[in-house]
């Protein structure tokens, strides 16, 4: 009995030590910075928040911002559905490569990747030719670097992987076996796909989609590489740099207001996390045999 | 025939999964595919559903050439070993699925589903998720899922291993009357010897991506082809070293011999019932007694060699350390190339044998 309390109470000890040290951790790190930069945005008053959110750069940024996002979510959703499918439901040569390589962007600096896009698409990059001939062709003049398309781009090959490495693991780990039964009864691909493995994989699907908007959202690496214009090419984050390199106190205020919006979004994006998170726990539970 | 396959190989990569394998199973027979795990049994199984291709060799179903033909339509029924119920589905929509596939009108799937349910006996379970099921009535959906498109060939991939000893048993039991009573020829597979002796008609029995041998089960128990058949459905562990027996011829040099608890005898010097077999016997040391429910298993040391013996409860008890007298009535030898010879006891020619 004495035994059980005393460890009972030293485990309590060590409890509440843990918990002070992340609580501060947390606060130090993320809780005040973040609070900061709400106060810092308000220091003028509420009209010239307002007024800050609200000019054409801003605008313009918020609108690249968005389309970047959107398109990359949509694409890497797709293909990394696609990635995740070919890894885990079929044997091939070079599997192994293509799964390494699929990594690629959480390894590599998103700097990096931008000039990488700037050397393959830029004025003497060795794809311009194909984009120029495609352009004649379709009468159109797409340019990739230093242009939304390029934003688009850069923001696609840094999230890239997000979505396809939710799903590898949950899909490996429920194997083949069902949809092996359900086209040995006639089934093809679209419905073994609907009906067998997106039930099984939506919460992961879902939660790689949030995790993909959150990183398109903040990236500032890569596509601060390939986007040069202010209100044209600027996303949210070069913006923010724009407006707090000018160095004015007025402008610093701006650039805090404008930060403020992407940690709106990002709190959002949070929340729908956790709540994920929450549902596919509980379903997980439910399912487990 | 109903189902013939005509030297099949299959190799994955280095590993060569069938070597020349060659079976038939006439219609309405329940076979098993036996063997060890990594015998190549599953991939044979995998070759007829149509889920793995043969490198080369013929797989014919019901007079057809199936090589060609996409396991969708090869008529199959699939129990796999973990039954892969789809775990998002009811059990009523797990057995429909094939249905719904195949496009039959709702009242034809209505029909023949609920009838599934109520020949499977799981009748008030239809609205449950798998996770909610037992091994035994997850078996029990698994198998009406597959037969509810009316398929042609049952195929069944360690129908068993999922489910506890207990249940096992009694399972056994009610698939064997379940496909008789649908009438449907049936494969399945499984690396226990017991299960494949008491369940099917005809067993194959598979080592190494090779078929040992076939034959119905008390051909293959009690004429085993091959060293290996017999080690294998025995059960029993062959004999090795420098072993000699009353009654059997010096045995060559490597061969090793297989003794089945029933070929063996064991008793007292006393004992006037086997008098007469005592020209054929040698005396024994008593290693071990273990109780086995209705009888004792005596392991006894004796002739170079450890032999087991069932012993009756009726019969006077014996303990570690007696002395027995062991008759063995005959022996498998094995020699070192895989070949097998069905030796009797010369010294008990013409001699009458009581019975136990």
């Amino acid at each position: 009995m004495y035994k059980n309390k005393a460890t009972a109470r030293r485990g309590g000890a060590g409890k509440y030590i843990l918990i002070a040290v992340s609580v501060l951790f947390v606060l130090v790190m993320l809780i005040f910075p973040l609070g900061a930069v709400i106060g810092n945005s308000l220091k003028n008053g509420l009209a010239y928040y307002f007024s800050a959110i609200s000019t054409k750069y801003v605008a313009s940024a918020l609108r690249v911002t968005l389309v970047a996002a959107v398109i990359a979510v949509l694409v890497n959703t797709f293909f990394g559905l696609m990635a995740a499918w070919l890894l885990t439901k079929f044997r091939f040569r070079g599997q192994g490569v293509l799964a390494a390589a699929i990594d690629i962007p959480f390894s590599i600096s998103p700097v990096i990747a931008g000039l990488a896009y700037i050397m393959t698409f830029g004025r003497s990059g060795w794809a311009t030719p194909a984009v120029e001939w495609l352009n004649d062709l379709l009468g159109t003049d797409i340019s990739l670097v230093f242009s939304v398309p390029g934003v688009v781009l850069a923001t696609i090959f840094v999230t890239f992987p997000f979505v396809s490495r939710e799903l590898i693991p949950v899909m490996n780990a429920n194997g083949r076996d069902e949809e092996e039964a359900a086209a040995l009864m006639g089934a093809g691909g679209w419905r073994i796909f609907r009906k067998i493995t997106l039930p099984q994989i939506k919460w992961a699907l879902l939660y790689g989609i949030i995790l993909c908007t959150a990183r398109a959202l903040g990236e500032f690496g890569a596509v601060y590489a390939v986007s040069k214009t202010r209100g044209r090419t600027f996303t949210l984050p070069l913006e923010i740099d724009a407006l707090y390199m000018s160095g004015t106190a007025d402008s610093i205020t701006a650039a805090f207001a404008v930060s403020s919006l992407l940690v709106i979004m990002a709190i959002v994006l949070l929340v729908l996390r956790s709540v994920v998170e929450h549902i596919a726990g509980k379903n997980g539970k439910k399912e487990g045999q | 025939m109903y189902v013939e396959l005509k030297h099949i190989n299959k190799s994955f990569g280095s590993f060569r999964a069938s070597e020349d394998i060659s079976f038939s199973i006439e219609k309405g027979r329940l076979a098993a595919l036996l063997g060890p795990s990594g015998s190549g049994k599953t991939t044979i199984l995998r070759m007829i559903a149509g889920l793995e291709a043969p490198d080369s060799g013929e797989i014919w179903i019901n007079g057809q050439l199936v090589n060609e033909v996409p396991g969708s339509q090869r008529g199959i029924g699939f129990v796999f070993q973990n039954y892969a119920l789809f775990r998002y589905m009811t059990v009523w929509d797990n057995i429909a699925f094939g249905l719904e596939v195949q496009k039959k009108s709702k009242k034809e799937i209505r029909e023949r589903v609920s009838e599934l349910v109520g020949l499977v006996g799981l009748t008030g379970l239809e609205k449950r998720y798998p996770s909610e099921l037992s091994g035994g009535q997850k078996q029990r959906v698994a198998f009406a899922r597959a037969l509810a498109p009316s398929p042609r060939l049952l195929l069944l991939d360690e129908p068993f291993a999922a489910v506890d000893a207990k249940v096992r048993q009694e399972l056994r039991q009610w698939l064997k009357g379940m496909i008789a009573r649908v009438g449907i020829t049936s494969i399945f597979v499984t690396h226990d010897q017991e299960e494949a002796l008491e369940v099917a008609d005809q067993i194959i029995v598979t080592n190494q991506g090779r078929v040992e041998q076939i034959g119905a089960p008390a051909e293959i128990y009690l004429k085993p082809a091959s060293s290996f058949v017999a080690r294998f459905v025995t059960g029993v562990p062959a004999i090795e070293g420098d072993w000699r027996f009353v009654g059997f011829p010096e045995p060559p040099a490597g061969a090793r011999a297989l003794i089945r608890p029933e070929f063996v005898e064991a008793f007292r010097p006393d004992n006037e019932k086997y008098k007469a077999l005592l020209d054929g016997a040698q005396p024994g040391v008593v290693e071990d007694v273990s109780f086995r429910g209705s009888h004792w298993e005596v392991t006894l040391q004796t002739g170079n060699a450890s032999v087991t013996v069932r012993r009756s409860l009726q019969r006077r008890p014996v303990a570690r350390g007696d002395i027995l007298q062991v008759v063995i009535y005959r022996l498998y030898q094995l020699a070192p190339d895989g070949s097998i010879r069905l030796l009797e006891n010369k010294a008990l020619e013409g001699r009458y044998i009581p019975e136990d």
